[in-house]
């Protein structure tokens, strides 16, 4: 049986839900262990223990926050050490996948990203070049490092709760000698909608929106959404980059996809073709979007979206 | 100073792409220089610029890994204004993963520093065609140096460099000393085009070829061989087709909310 070592990095107060999932998906394939970096707080050790956390491993530092990614990758490669994992798990995000490519290198362990299911053997499942295959792969070393995409899996806890021990890892001398240094942390204003990337629902515009993206928004609330834009309304200035979806930004797979005045070209597509179901709304009816729309209307969007905004409104009471 | 940058051939973004052949690699026939490496390389013509130039001793070495084909990208990065172009091809490089490409470019940058070590090498945000952004990070840790990913800015004072770089809920100032891996997100210039005069000059620079045997890496650390993931089964995924599409009567927006209520999705 497989031993999976679960990465979770800076727990905050609760453990998030990608954090459940990889837990999930970790006890299907076997013993399950987590790496903690970052306080952890009373609810998030009890979320690990009723996730069936066998054992919690931390560094012997504190300060690994005030770098990019190297001393995670070597706190890591030593905890799989500790350990004896043949499995490690990590998030997809951006900083998840650079500590993975880190710790494939230190222990010489094949790394898979944009996982979305993991078999009981370790096989990976994966969609490549933008949603338009479908793969399977598999890491040929004896340890593997996946980092899984969330929304993949929905988390449950395990039969019988762990009262896991912490065990202190040691950094090595050198975790932390050829790192960029962060110097300076500024928190975004925090928008109260959704992550964009672990959104069930994600309401988007482009350049039709024409700068305004107010009804948008209030259709998002309304959806419990987040927001996203494609390349030209970020372009344009309208919205910050961080909401851009599409080849060069962010790829979505919710379970709705509401696209407001975008055309819906290739690049666009990319990011968002995985989504189950896809709602367009377009002035102009040849926009490429309807040809992979589920449900398509050619109209003017700051009709169609105040209108719907309020009927949800109405439904709900 | 010395760039080396990381410019890779890749199939076109705005055509259907493919898999082919028994390891699933990607059909390059419709290939470009990746869109995403144009900002690397306008981030490093910048940086010499401010230095001098060409004049000065600067240079910028644009390095492609690839089949024949892949010399086009570094055709192109001739063109755009690289001072000279560096093409690692062998056959044995067929079909590498992240580990392997690191590993064979690691040992290129590795020979182009022999006598004058690069104090920058610079990376587009990710490749269009494997999309893993895994390369930069394995290539630092491979090189033993600092990597600072998603640079949305860039800024060199003598040995010490300073990104910004943007996150989902916080933005960060980076620090780091040269010699670094960098990589840039699309936001960071606006690149420029090749024009008639850089189409002229990109004939009289000089383009090496390097093979395996060139950098010193044995063909069985690289290719298939030497990767250490392999992809296993590929199914092209059915293509989506259209569903309804109404024009707006002035209730469309009911519909909508109707559509959404039927597929539980309220």
């Amino acid at each position: 049986m497989a031993k999976v070592l679960v990465f979770i990095d800076n727990p905050g107060q609760a453990l998030k839900k990608s954090s459940l999932e990889l837990l999930t998906i970790a006890r299907s394939l076997g013993e399950t262990v987590a790496a903690v970096n970052g306080e952890l707080h009373d609810a998030a050790a009890a979320a690990l223990a009723a996730y069936g956390a066998e054992a919690l491993y931390v560094p012997s530092a504190a300060d690994l926050d005030a770098y990019l990614v190297g001393p995670k990758a070597a706190f890591l490669a030593a905890a799989v050490d500790a350990a004896g994992a043949d499995v490690v798990m990590a998030e997809n995000s951006a900083e998840g996948k650079e500590i993975a490519a880190r710790l494939g290198i230190r222990l010489g362990a094949g790394v898979i990203t944009d996982v979305v299911a993991v078999d009981a053997d370790g096989t990976a499942h994966k969609s490549v070049l933008a949603g338009s295959y479908t793969t399977t792969a598999k890491a040929t070393t004896p340890v593997s490092v996946l980092t899984v995409k969330s929304n993949s899996i929905t988390p449950e806890p395990a039969a019988s709760a762990t009262a896991p021990e912490s065990v202190t890892v040691q950094l090595p001398a050198d975790a932390t000698a050829a790192s960029a240094r962060v110097t300076a942390r500024n928190e975004k204003p925090a928008s109260g909608r959704p992550d964009l990337a672990e959104a069930r629902i994600v309401v988007a515009g482009g350049r039709g929106v024409d700068g305004n993206f107010g009804p948008l928004e209030e259709l998002a609330d309304a959806l419990g959404a987040a927001i996203g834009a494609s390349r030209a309304a970020t372009d344009a200035g309208w919205i910050g980059h961080d909401a851009q979806v599409g080849q060069t930004g962010k790829t979505v797979s919710p379970q709705l996809y509401i696209s407001a005045g975008i055309s819906g070209a290739i690049q666009q597509k990319a990011g968002m073709q995985t989504a189950k179901v896809i709602v367009a709304v377009n002035k102009d009816a040849e926009s490429p979007i309807f040809e992979i729309a589920d449900f398509g209307i050619v109209g003017d969007l700051f009709q169609v979206l105040p209108q719907a905004t309020a009927e949800i409104k109405k439904r709900k009471g | 100073m010395k760039i080396i940058v990381l410019v890779k051939h890749v199939p076109d973004a705005q055509f259907d792409r493919h898999l082919t052949g028994e390891a699933n690699t990607v059909d390059r026939s419709e290939s470009i220089l990746s869109e995403l490496d144009e900002y690397a390389l306008e981030a490093a013509l910048q940086l010499i610029e401010a230095r001098g130039g060409e004049a000065a001793g600067n240079k910028v070495i644009a390095l492609s890994m690839g089949p024949a084909g892949a010399v086009n990208a570094v055709k192109k990065s001739l063109q755009i204004g690289a001072t000279e172009g560096v093409h690692l091809s062998d056959e044995a490089l067929a079909g590498s993963d992240a580990a392997a490409t690191s590993l064979a470019l690691a040992a290129a940058i590795r020979h182009l520093g022999a006598d004058t070590p690069a104090d920058l090498i610079l990376t587009g945000m990710a490749s269009t065609d494997g999309e893993t952004s895994l390369v930069p990070a394995q290539l630092a840790e491979r090189l033993g140096l600092p990597q600072v990913t998603f640079a949305a800015s860039l800024e060199l004072d003598g040995g010490k460099l300073t990104a910004r770089r943007d996150g989902d809920t916080h933005a960060d100032t980076i620090e780091a000393e040269l010699p670094a891996v960098v990589s840039v997100t699309d936001q960071i210039n606006d690149p420029r085009y090749p024009n008639f005069k850089g189409i002229m000059a990109a004939k009289k620079k000089t383009i090496t070829t390097l093979s395996l045997a060139d950098i010193g890496v044995d063909p069985a650390h690289v290719g298939t061989s030497g990767s250490w993931t392999v992809v296993e089964t590929a199914e092209a995924r059915p293509p989506r087709t259209a569903g309804t599409i109404i024009t707006d009567d002035g209730d469309a927006g009911i519909q909508l909310v109707e559509f959404l209520a039927a597929q539980k999705l309220l």
